[in-house]
């Protein structure tokens, strides 16, 4: 029953995993996307910090910290860029974004 | 010991679950509040390895903002999401088969590799014993020395994202009215006041 760094790495991985899935399942609604995102830099996270804690080495809580920081940055312009899609277009379907035609 | 594997195994099960509602439940702001039970299940992960300061960060900062972001950025759209549903299922299999090849790969490797808990003295910073100093000092303690322009890089990081969502959703509306100080003290009494010669019995 000793919970070791295989266990994190486990639920690590399962959830970075559902986080992909959610991303093909919800093809259309970018708001579950941004939200399958978050949860794959959580399960980094998780990694992150199971490592950290089991190798005795603090660097990588310190790099959970700035994962955090980048994930709070990247929710925030990624919902301001569908605030601004959602007041042109009306809708948040992500399937016909090709505006830019690239 | 066993408080502890029971400890851990609540919040991963709790996490793993919650995360299945995230991308699988019907509404968004559902998907939003089962994302706050797998972060806070998650921070529980985190104390329960000795990682407080984090699992602390983890809640103001995940829970506290980004998730109440996305359940104001939910609740204010008017977005009929039943219609974004539509083709959930056709995409499920190569999901699956995608979901699953990660998977595979990634138990490959869980179970190939072997994670050697021998490191190199030189090259991380131990973690000292919890009596003597505290996860939040430690943390500090090569936070704010080591990384100090990794630091002060996500700083910047924060500060332009701050500056892009405003100038992405600031916009200048018709028929709103604002205050206007320049306008306001610049105003002379020849255009505000008027003497109007009133007739008897007459009105303005």
């Amino acid at each position: 029953m000793e919970i070791g760094i295989g266990h994190y790495l486990t639920v690590g991985a399962i959830l970075f995993t559902l986080g992909i899935f959610g991303i093909f399942l919800n093809r259309k609604n970018v708001i579950i996307i941004l939200m399958s995102v978050e949860l794959m830099l959580l399960a980094v996270n998780i990694n992150l910090v199971g490592f950290s804690a089991f190798l005795n080495d603090l660097v990588g809580q310190v790099f959970a910290m700035f994962i955090l920081t980048v994930a709070a940055a990247e929710a925030a312009i990624g919902l301001a860029i569908l605030v601004v899609y959602f007041r042109n277009r009306g809708t948040i379907a992500v399937e016909d974004i090709n505006l830019m035609k690239g | 010991m066993i408080v502890q594997a029971i400890a851990f195994y609540l919040f991963a099960a709790i996490i793993i679950a919650s995360a299945v509602m995230v991308i699988a439940a019907r509404n968004p702001v559902h998907s939003v509040l089962f994302l706050i039970l797998a972060f806070f299940n998650a921070a529980g992960l985190f104390v329960l390895v000795g990682a407080e300061f984090l699992a602390m960060i983890m809640v103001i900062v995940y829970v506290g903002a980004v998730a109440v972001l996305f359940l104001f950025v939910v609740m204010m759209l008017d977005i009929n999401f039943v219609e974004l549903r539509q083709g959930f299922l056709n995409y499920l299999p190569v999901g699956a088969l995608i979901g699953l090849i990660l998977m595979i790969e990634l138990i490959f490797v869980l179970t190939a590799g072997t994670v050697t808990p021998v490191v190199p003295a030189a090259t991380g910073a131990p973690i000292p014993a919890i009596g003597q100093v505290t996860n939040t000092e430690a943390l500090g303690a090569v936070l704010y020395t080591r990384y100090i322009y990794l630091f002060q890089a996500s700083g910047m990081i924060l500060f332009v994202a701050m500056i892009g969502a405003i100038v992405l959703t600031l916009r200048s509306r018709d028929g709103v009215r604002r205050q206007d100080a320049g306008k306001q003290t610049g105003r002379t009494r020849a255009e505000s006041v008027e003497v109007r010669k009133v007739a008897p019995g007459g009105g303005v």
